[in-house]
């Protein structure tokens, strides 16, 4: 029978059944971070358990971190000091390979993960991180799970799984050249909400999918867990191969020719079913922006804040006008009028070379509105130095922007910083109350709007680069 | 023991009923990052809802308009929540937080996909339910929420109100024995460990790259 990718990632790891829903599943790579890896290792610990493949066990300082420059241990994460070193502690005692924080391997857990090769095409990673479906922009079958359950997976290199669903979300024809990847997940999010994914594995296609380079791909299947899906899926193809092909921990030799050969195999059947399947007509995603407090709440740059009363449903009606309240908006304002006081480009979303290159194409010879502060933090130190090997640091330094070292940062203020009572231009994934410190009132935009907002001051859509 | 469907006289939880009508209630805004402070599971529950609980970031002065600081309500076990409650980062610390407050159930419309099975890992029954069957719960612990107390028979999978009418839920079975018997999942898997390690000798040998994890170039 014809097997979608998903189907195949999924029989590859099956190893035991319960009851016809839940199966037993391997896990092959399991990644932790300094927040909530410091307590599933702690939890172990306390239970008088050690991970059984340590080996296969990753962590990286990212979400405590400071990313100021000459950072240390230090953070103002209050009491962060001591995440850090219960982490370095516990990875240390049980073996687990840790991307300590002056580490030139250190960077946010998504992006090192792929970047140093430790998540290739066809292995199952877990991290107690709900991006974790990053990965599966590589054709990993990549997901987020609690810290309870990464004490699991640890110990027994397992999970329990209920069987997702599928879908497929087909993106047909091209999208305009000012149109990135973060507009094509923020368009299709906010049109089809965000529990449209619940319970499916939700592999990406269409030639508009072929088309994005793995960073980008890595922007759609980031978002993916913000339609409410299991994970987000992109079949391997010859770019993905060259993307994995040499990295620091891919395999070489003849295990290198072997896992091609597997790989090469990693894509849906023709004809193969799915549970569900989404279209979307690429030629109509615009640049988007969101207006509200969650990424369905989204509108196109050129529109504006839309009435709760248009909302059908009495409570995505009632959850509009609560976010306009915190928001501070009003319907009918447009978005171009909307005046930030930050712009902050960074996160497992978008903070890698492209984002940074796009960004910085932008910002060459502009400078920010006054009244804005801007950031840039890089996703991992690999990055920020690949970046600064390219002069793309000074071009954002005498733009206006900090350029900082590589970290969660102000995503979520990971770092103890807030852009509290602000209202932000952001390239991260969630526009949640508060995420971005007491009062913040978050826009979520690619990092091409984020540096023609930060120029202009309100947001804005840059022109598209020719 | 009583015939199905009658109850099996014991319940698993009986309390006062808290309504949080939105949908897509995040797991930042039921435990904002900036509270948690401790590599711990313990005393989260003063942090849980920070954001709408308090007056402000700076102070525990309560926001005297928000449901769980309502006379009724501030002994609440019971959460209804909207569609996709507990949406957004997997932070275990969401779950924490509402048991150390004294929640025993949460139903809802629809839930997170991380924060549902990070529920019943830590003894939460997560229960969905029709948005109108919450309404109508809602509306009548409404009331008199202290007296109109909602009660939660998880054997026979109904929820009791107003007298004697039931509203029956759907819950798996692996997820009703963890919640009834508490077990240890770990110690649960382990027993199939001969079943892990003949999966990883076939494995290894297809796939014998996903088992070398040492690094193939020296770091930079």
């Amino acid at each position: 029978m014809a097997a979608t990718l998903f189907d195949k990632l999924w029989r590859l790891h099956e190893v035991a059944d319960f009851d016809g829903k839940e199966k037993l599943v391997h896990i092959d790579r399991v990644f932790l971070h300094e927040r909530t890896g410091s307590i599933a290792l702690r939890g172990l610990e306390q239970a008088g358990r050690a991970p059984r493949s340590p080996e296969r066990a990753f962590c990286s300082m990212d979400h405590i971190v400071d990313t100021r420059p000459g950072r240390s241990d230090e953070t103002l994460v209050p009491h962060g000091r001591e995440f850090i070193e219960a982490t370095r502690q516990s990875a240390r005692s049980a073996g687990i390979t840790l991307f300590d924080v002056n580490d030139p391997r250190q960077g946010i857990v998504h992006v090192v993960a792929a970047e140093l090769g430790i998540v290739l095409p066809g292995m199952s990673v877990v991290c107690p991180d709900s991006h974790t479906c990053t990965l599966g922009a590589l054709g990993a079958l990549a997901w987020g799970i609690g810290s309870t359950e990464a004490e699991h997976a640890l110990a027994t290199n397992t999970l329990r799984v209920r069987r997702p669903r599928s879908m497929r979300v087909l993106f047909r024809g091209e999208p305009a050249a000012a149109v990135t990847a973060k507009d094509m997940i923020l368009h299709l999010i906010a049109r089809f909400g965000s529990r449209a994914g619940r319970g499916h594995a939700v592999e990406f296609a269409g030639p508009a999918i072929d088309a994005l380079t793995m960073d980008q791909r890595f922007t759609i299947c980031n978002m993916a867990v913000e339609m409410g899906a299991f994970t987000g899926l992109i079949a391997p193809d010859e770019r993905t191969i060259a993307y994995v092909a040499g990295r620091q921990y891919a395999p070489a030799g003849e295990l290198a020719e072997m896992a091609l050969a597997h790989w090469r195999q990693l894509h849906g059947d023709e004809g193969a079913a799915f549970d569900r399947q989404l279209t979307v007509d690429s030629e109509e995603i615009a640049p988007m922006v969101t207006w509200g407090v969650n990424p369905e709440q989204a509108v196109a740059i050129d529109g504006e804040v839309p009435a709760p009363e248009s909302f059908r449903d009495s409570q995505r009606s009632r959850a509009a006008r609560d976010a306009l309240a915190y928001m501070g908006l009003a319907a009918g304002e447009a978005m171009r009028s909307i005046r930030v006081d930050a712009a902050f480009i960074g996160s497992c979303t978008n903070n890698r070379l492209d984002d940074l290159r796009a960004a910085a194409r932008h910002l060459r010879g502009k400078t920010v509105a006054p009244w804005v502060r801007a950031l840039c933090v890089p996703g991992s130190t690999a990055i920020k130095r690949a970046a600064e090997a390219e002069g793309l640091d000074e071009i954002f330094r005498e733009a206006g922007f900090e350029w900082r070292e590589a970290g969660c940062s102000l995503c979520f203020h990971a770092g103890g910083e807030s852009f509290g009572g602000q209202r932000v231009i952001s390239s991260t994934n969630r526009n949640f109350r508060g995420r971005q410190g007491p009062g913040a009132r978050t826009h979520l935009g690619s990092p091409l709007t984020v540096a023609a907002s930060a120029c202009r001051g309100y947001l804005s859509a840059a022109a598209p680069v020719q | 023991m009583s015939a199905p469907g009658q109850g099996s006289g014991e319940v698993f939880h009986r309390g006062i009923a808290a309504p949080l009508p939105l949908p897509n209630i995040d797991t930042d805004t039921i435990i904002p990052s900036r509270e948690i402070r401790r590599v711990s599971k313990e005393g989260l529950g003063e942090a849980l809802f920070a954001g709408w609980r308090y007056r402000s970031a700076q102070t525990r002065e309560p926001a005297t308009d928000f449901v769980l600081n309502l006379p009724g309500y501030r002994s609440a076990t019971i959460l209804l929540g909207g569609d996709n409650f507990g949406c957004g980062s997997s932070r275990e610390h969401a779950v924490w937080a509402l048991k150390d407050f004294g929640f025993k159930v949460i139903a809802a419309p629809s839930f997170g996909g991380i924060f549902f099975n990070n529920c019943a890992l830590n003894g939460i029954l997560a229960i969905e339910l029709e948005a109108d069957s919450i309404e109508r719960l809602a509306d009548w612990t409404g009331l008199s929420p202290v007296d109109n107390q909602l009660e939660i028979d998880l054997q026979a999978q109904f929820i009791g109100w107003r007298g004697t009418e039931r509203i029956p839920f759907a819950i798996e079975p692996a997820r009703r024995s963890l919640l009834l018997e508490g077990l240890d999942g770990i110690a649960a898997t382990l027993r199939r460990q001969a079943k892990i390690d003949a999966f990883e000798e076939a494995d290894r040998q297809r796939r014998p790259w996903v088992y070398r994890c040492d690094s193939q170039t020296p770091s930079s």
